[in-house]
């Protein structure tokens, strides 16, 4: 695939012929599904032993991109979380600090007072999650969110144009909003749920790198599926590629569904075997994740204390 | 053409679902007369994790279920408990050595227990509970509230009966157990996990270990997510009439003030 892959680069001309970006990504080799799913369930399985596990429950919380994307999130709630990614255990201070607060768009400046530089502030853009909106709209979210603070935006695909073919579109779209974000990092959302097939992630993989993602992002969490192994295990192998080919190193977030500390070592094990330790770290790989981060604290409880904990030892949101 | 036997794997009963032991651990268990009777799943620490984590997710929904639906629930279990008296009975004597007669009547005394306590659900908060004056314009209540989870061991001699009288008085007042039955008789306790799971019981309110006490339950007593321990079994009289006290053991009474008039 090295050479194939090797098409309208991020420096040279945005503006892209559908058609050739369309052989490209066709190009691609296509995805041996039982291969992949027996590779993430192998790696699945992988027994890690208690330092290890210590290790990997201290770095899955600096990971982890604490999220509120609800309808009725208030400045309040915002405030609440923001404290909670500043101090997960406020029982212990030597638990580390989250990787990312996560918010709608509007709620930025309240997050970003209240964290102030101590850790980042994700925005979700261009009309999250359904990302039907036109672009004016798509780039001037973007931009309210990078004025009001965000140094992360997370921007969802087109998966209508997507679907339909229309790559071009979709790479403008990157292309524009990448550009809209200025400093800001971009992580883009393939929703692979709405992909439907695995070949389609590798393509949209493909397709948000080369378009100048920083990040490829599994879901939105709003759809079912959201992240699987399997889906994660593929887009890791297509920013491995990338790497090879290209000497840049793309990140990857994993988001939606993922609820249990097993469920997030399984995520790193995968991670370190198919990239390389150089991901394991919250600058290259994060969890997209509100209910996992009490498991994650209630497991480093554990550790720390001897017995098992409970939900009445750790904050509720 | 001689029929092959079918014969029954004893397995755990946890949230609903009848898995072996996590760790696939067994152990042989025997009747009175050290004949071999069955192989039953050794429950391990692991085993007692999932089975607090299903009892947690069940609290919520069972402890806030209408007095009488919890009622309902627990004559459910009596009824179905009485179609299957025959098996009951059988079993309770191979693993107690004792008559069918005599195993009959505790069975018997088993499912006229679940309707004892059937009847007391929509009833106990109204003795427990009290509606208290106070010198101001405020209803004042004491009000019976669930503990929550709870980590129980039931007698290890009486199979059936012990078990039913520690399990009862707990999910009556809207708690969930987690109970190890007789190690050497556990049986019926597995033919009683089968009733409950055909009875409305919600999946996880009760969770049977089969296993040893001695092993299990420090991982039960230390956990911090189990509310309430429940020891008391080996020094009861499973025999005599049941009374309120062990439901008041099980509650804990909340004072709630309420402005009158509002």
């Amino acid at each position: 695939m090295a050479d194939q892959m090797r098409f309208t680069n991020k420096e040279s001309d945005a503006t892209v012929d559908n058609s050739t970006l369309t052989s490209l990504l066709h190009g691609l080799p296509g995805v041996d599904q039982v291969g992949l799913e027996g590779r993430a369930a192998t790696l699945a399985t992988r027994s890690i032993k208690k330092d290890s596990k210590i290790w990997a429950i201290d770095t899955a919380i600096s990971m982890v991109d604490l999220t509120t994307l609800e309808g009725m999130d208030t400045d309040g709630k915002v405030r609440a979380l923001c404290a909670k990614a500043l101090h997960p255990d406020p029982t212990d201070p030597t638990c580390p600090a989250v990787a990312a607060v996560c918010v709608y768009g509007d709620l930025v400046a309240t997050t970003r007072a209240c964290v102030k530089d101590r850790v980042h502030v994700a925005a979700v853009a261009t009309a999250f999650p359904s990302g039907r909106a036109s672009m004016d709209v798509k780039l001037m979210d973007t931009k309210q969110a990078v004025a009001d603070g965000a140094d992360e935006i997370d921007m969802v695909i087109d998966r209508g144009a997507f679907l339909a073919g229309n790559y071009a579109k979709v790479f403008e779209e990157i292309v524009a909003v990448k550009e809209a974000c200025g400093d800001a990092h971009l992580k883009v959302i393939l929703e692979t749920g709405e992909l439907k097939t695995y070949d389609n992630v590798r393509r949209a993989s493909w397709l948000a790198m080369q378009a100048g993602a920083d990040f490829i992002k599994t879901s939105t969490g709003k759809v079912s599926p959201a992240a699987t192994l399997p889906v994660t295990l593929l887009m890791l192998e297509a920013v491995r590629d990338f790497a090879d080919q290209t000497g840049t190193r793309i990140g990857v977030k994993a988001a939606g569904g993922i609820k249990t500390s097993k469920d997030a070592i399984r995520y790193l094990v995968m991670v370190n075997e198919t990239v390389g330790e150089d991901w394991l770290n919250p600058d290259m790989f994060r969890f997209g994740a509100s209910t996992l981060l009490n498991d994650l604290l209630m497991q480093r409880q554990r550790m720390r204390d001897g017995h098992y904990s409970g939900p009445d030892y750790v904050t509720i949101d | 053409m001689s029929r092959v036997d079918v014969r029954k794997t004893h397995k755990l009963f946890i949230g609903g679902a009848f898995p072996r032991s996590e760790s696939g651990r067994t152990y042989e268990v025997t009747d009175s007369k050290d004949q071999f009777l069955a192989n039953m799943a050794l429950a391990s620490r692991k085993d007692a994790r999932d089975a607090v984590l299903a009892a947690r997710s069940a609290v919520a929904k069972w402890s806030t279920a209408t007095a009488y639906n919890r009622g309902q629930v627990l004559y459910r279990i009596a009824e179905v408990m009485e179609g299957r008296r025959e098996q009951f009975i059988s079993e309770v004597s191979d693993s107690e050595g004792v008559s069918s007669r005599k195993a009959g009547a505790h069975v018997d005394a088993a499912i006229d227990r679940w309707v004892w306590y059937a009847g007391w659900a929509d009833k106990y908060a109204q003795v427990i509970g009290n509606t208290n004056p106070v010198a101001g314009p405020f209803f004042n209540f004491s009000v019976p509230e669930p503990t929550g989870v709870v980590a129980a061991v039931a007698p290890q001699d009486a199979s059936i009966l012990g078990l039913v009288s520690v399990v009862a008085p707990i999910i009556v007042t809207g708690n969930a157990v987690i109970v190890m039955p007789s190690s050497s008789r556990p049986i019926p306790a597995i033919t009683l996990a089968e009733c409950l799971a055909t009875s409305d019981v919600p999946a996880g309110v009760v969770n049977i270990l089969t296993g040893a006490p001695a092993e299990v339950m420090p991982w039960l007593a230390e956990h911090a997510d189990v509310n309430a321990l429940d020891g008391a079994a080996p020094h009861a009289d499973w025999q005599a009439t049941p009374s309120l006290s062990r439901m008041r053991a099980f509650v804990e009474v909340k004072t709630v003030w309420h402005p009158m008039g509002v």
